[in-house]
């Protein structure tokens, strides 16, 4: 075999006593894509810190083009060619693109004066690369997220790049622009330049790479031919167990349907969505990023009302036109984002937990009862087994696992018939995943009806016990638990 | 359409500009006088200070910050500027005076800059807390009175003519000073210094997003520093020329203009979260707001109400300018579904 572009060996890490890496390798050959997978936490962004230089090691080698690099700063590893592509793309959103692409080059020239037929000409040597065609005197910030990413990447080019770590490049991008992305991907193969690909979405590494590495809780597990990895291997060297295929099955249903939706309507988000919902099930709603499954979740609540269509609580049409109105119909929702909009980050757990309910828990004349609100934080903690020593921390201090408990603890506390989830474990390791999974299937089958809507299928699969996909912002398939699987939501939601 | 004319249509500059000329011919049919040689003058002449802060302002808000220490640094400047050349009883021209305020506003400037670009604190509580301590400087230690008269080289410098325009009618002759060339000069410098400098282009850049412009090479606290520096450049010119076209130093009436400044600039369409609007748009902004302060006597609207009326002004434009980026963020949004 030709000598590898990067080869790193037994890398060592700590950030005071947590050993971030205790042992990781990887090693890219020349005009490669590589994929490298893993959990959260893993220990991937890390790796990636110190290859381009803003992390120094504290043990192992790292060798490039067969030569030994002792100490690597940012400057050594743009020199040698390695780009970084992150997740926010670094750019400039005010500025237009043409400037995007040459500021760092006019910078690094120690000019004085910008001279505007340089920055043309740089720039459009820049998309010509990757044969992007861009407005180059818009403003990046009008820009779709693809095309922000087309930028970076033609930025990178200009660096005689010879690698390209690129960190969950797909995460907001339609299934249409990945296809694009991937495209690009190959080309830049072509042109000889390697490719760092980061994911944990299997499928992706599938379909782009050619080689795999696998990190789990910082050291390495797998690496190998892509050719050679299945779905069973991918997902055992993720997580480190063996998951059965359990699928859920309601234990009793409710004769009469807890929450229906008739022709519910979101212009320009989801247009005449139907189901029925019965208590003691989990409905599964599923689909790509833009296909209206978030809006669905928000009309629900009453955060985005919907133009028309009814919903139906207990065989009565009701009007849902903020969350006050959901919260007073018993409809809770678990949002997407949960830093941002589920929890005061700032409060304590305690707080956290009794939000919802805060109106019942007075003395009566609106004086709050301090002893209620003890007793009712010391049972929720204690029956999501949240894992604090003081429900007078602040959320901050807990793990995203804990935080996403805090969150179902807010809204069990409000007694109520429907609750509504969306994406409830993103951003949550494997095994709070796992819990908060059997958590759910507890409150199903003490009589909830449980709506999760997610784009992670095992998820959705093992955990539901009917699946609806929208496509486009309507339910184009629905599948019970038992003819369920994961070719048959891809070809339905594509 | 023209790619050139929907950006323009896109930007905010066009729409202050139509509600400029609205405004002015609703004044010119009321009264007849607004389209007249001495009424423009006039306003012109009224702009010059407003203008010159304006800039400093644009700059503080490019570049992500805001300043609102400005009309305090521009009061003690110009006050420690005029009381010490009369008590040397200078008799030279005005030269003297504009260094040493440039002299004094750059180190007050330098202050602004050392907490904001160095030491990485909020503009806002930084320049709101330099305020009054320049002001304290002023009113405790200098003992500020109103000094009635002022040395010569200033006086002729804000009474000689540039312009003269008369009235054909009512006979009123009114003057531009030659004060104007300095907002004029002023403009270009700082136009040509945002288009044309690698220091220029930063300001923006670090507006957009600071650690990108770290990380693309530019000084970012350096850039910060040498920022508020001009700001207080400026400032103290326009503390200057102040007092200069008013023949005499009041020191505390340029206190307070901050807000309208403030207000004219974001009109203008410069962004307050940074990185957003042009030279041209804050001038127009600025140049909104001294038309209205000064049309209320043509309009025959009673001067009290003049509070209401720019704020008005301020709130409909303001109001404009956001309906404007929502429609056009909508159309992206409409655009990028459409291209997937």
């Amino acid at each position: 075999m030709a000598q590898s572009l990067l080869k790193a060996e037994h890398i060592k890490i700590s950030f005071g006593n947590v050993h971030a890496l205790t042992d990781v390798s990887l090693e890219i050959q020349p005009g490669e894509i590589h994929c490298l997978a893993g959990e959260n936490g893993c220990g991937k962004s890390t790796l990636i810190k110190i290859i381009s230089g803003v992390y120094q090691r504290d043990g192992g080698t790292i060798e490039f083009d067969g030569k030994q690099l002792d100490k690597i700063t940012p400057i050594d590893s743009i020199n040698l060619g390695i780009q970084v592509i992150y997740q926010d793309f670094s750019l400039f959103p005010n500025l237009t693109v043409a400037e995007n692409l040459a500021l760092n080059t006019e910078v690094a020239s120690k000019k004085q004066l910008v001279s505007w037929k340089n920055v043309r000409k740089i720039a459009e040597e820049a998309v010509s690369r990757i044969h992007f065609d861009v407005d180059l005197d818009r403003k990046v910030e009008s820009l779709t997220v693809a095309q922000k990413q087309m930028v970076a990447i033609s930025r990178a080019l200009m660096f005689n790049a010879r690698l390209i770590i690129m960190d969950e490049p797909t995460t907001a991008l339609t299934k249409k622009e990945v296809d694009a992305l991937f495209q690009i991907i190959l080309q830049l193969k072509q042109q000889g330049i390697a490719i760092l690909f980061i994911s944990h979405k299997l499928n992706e590494v599938f379909e782009i790479s050619e080689r795999f590495t696998i990190f789990r809780n910082g050291e390495l597990v797998a690496t190998g031919n892509t050719k050679e990895l299945d779905d069973k291997k991918f997902t055992f060297y993720m997580t480190g167990r063996e998951f059965a295929d359990s699928k859920f099955t309601p234990k009793k249903l409710s004769d009469a349907p807890v929450m229906e939706l008739k022709d519910l309507t979101l212009n320009g988000s989801f247009e005449q969505v139907s189901f029925s919902l019965r208590g003691g099930e989990i409905l599964g709603i599923t689909g790509l990023l833009d296909s209206g499954r978030t809006e669905l979740a928000l009309s629900m609540f009453g955060i985005r009302p919907a133009d028309s269509g009814q919903i139906i609580r207990g065989g009565k049409p009701v009007r849902i036109g903020n969350p006050r109105d959901a919260i007073e119909n018993r409809i809770g929702l678990v949002p997407e984002d949960r830093l941002s909009e589920g929890l005061f980050l700032q409060r304590s757990i305690g707080d956290n937990i009794i939000i919802s309910e805060i109106d019942r828990l007075t003395k009566g004349k609106g004086i709050y009862d301090l002893e209620k609100r003890d007793r009712e934080i010391e049972r929720w903690v204690k029956e999501l087994e949240i894992k604090t020593g003081n429900p007078d921390n602040p959320v901050t201090t807990l793990s995203g696992g804990n935080q996403q408990r805090i969150v179902l603890a807010k809204w069990l506390a409000c007694n109520l018939d429907v609750l509504i989830l969306n994406g409830p474990t993103v951003g949550v390791d494997i095994g709070s995943k796992h819990d908060i999974h059997t958590i759910l299937q507890k409150l199903a089958n003490e009589g909830l009806g449980v709506i999760i809507i997610s784009d992670d299928l095992p998820e959705v699969i093992g955990n539901c016990s009917r699946v609806l996909v929208i496509k486009s912002g309507r339910i184009v398939a629905e599948y019970s638990s038992e003819e369920v699987d994961e070719k048959k939501i891809i070809d339905a939601m594509m | 359409m023209d790619k050139k004319v929907k950006r323009l249509l896109h930007s905010n500059e066009p729409y202050i500009f139509l509600i400029i000329l609205v405004f002015g011919i609703a004044v010119q049919i009321k009264s007849g006088q607004f389209f007249t040689g001495n009424n423009i003058v006039d306003l012109l002449s009224a702009l010059i200070v407003p203008g010159l802060f304006a800039i400093g302002e644009f700059l503080a808000l490019i570049a992500g910050g805001i300043d609102v220490s400005f009309p305090a640094l521009a009061s003690l400047a110009a006050y420690a500027t005029t009381k010490l050349l009369l008590d040397m009883d200078y008799e030279g021209n005005v030269v003297a005076a504009f260094a040493i305020a440039i002299l004094i506003g750059a180190v007050f400037g330098a202050v602004n800059g050392f907490f904001i670009g160095y030491l990485n604190l909020n503009a806002m509580i930084v320049t709101l807390g330099t305020s009054s301590i320049f002001q304290g400087i002023m009113q405790g230690t200098l003992r500020a009175q109103q000094l009635s008269a002022i040395p010569p080289g200033m006086k002729n410098f804000g009474t000689t003519a540039f312009i003269v325009a008369q009235n054909r009618q009512s006979g009123i002759t009114s003057v531009l000073p030659y004060t104007f060339l300095i907002l004029g000069a002023v403009f270009l410098i700082i136009a040509f210094m945002l288009r044309y400098t690698i220091f220029g282009r930063g300001i923006y850049a670090l507006g957009g997003n600071p650690i990108s412009a770290h990380a693309a090479g530019f000084h970012v606290k350096r850039t910060k520093f040498l920022m508020y520096i001009i700001i207080g450049v400026i400032a103290s010119m326009s503390g200057i020329c102040r007092v200069c076209m008013m023949q005499q130093m009041h020191p505390t009436n340029m206190l307070g203009m901050e807000m309208n400044i403030i207000a004219g600039v974001v009109l203008g369409g410069v962004a307050l979260t940074g990185g957003a609007g042009t030279m041209i748009g804050c001038m127009l902004g600025t140049f909104l707001i001294v038309m209205v302060q000064n049309s209320m006597i043509l309009l025959g609207i009673p001067t009290t109400w003049s509070n209401v009326f720019v704020g008005l002004v301020i709130v409909a434009g303001v109001a404009i300018s956001a309906y404007q980026s929502n429609r056009s963020a909508k159309q992206a949004g409409r655009h990028a579904k459409e291209a997937a």
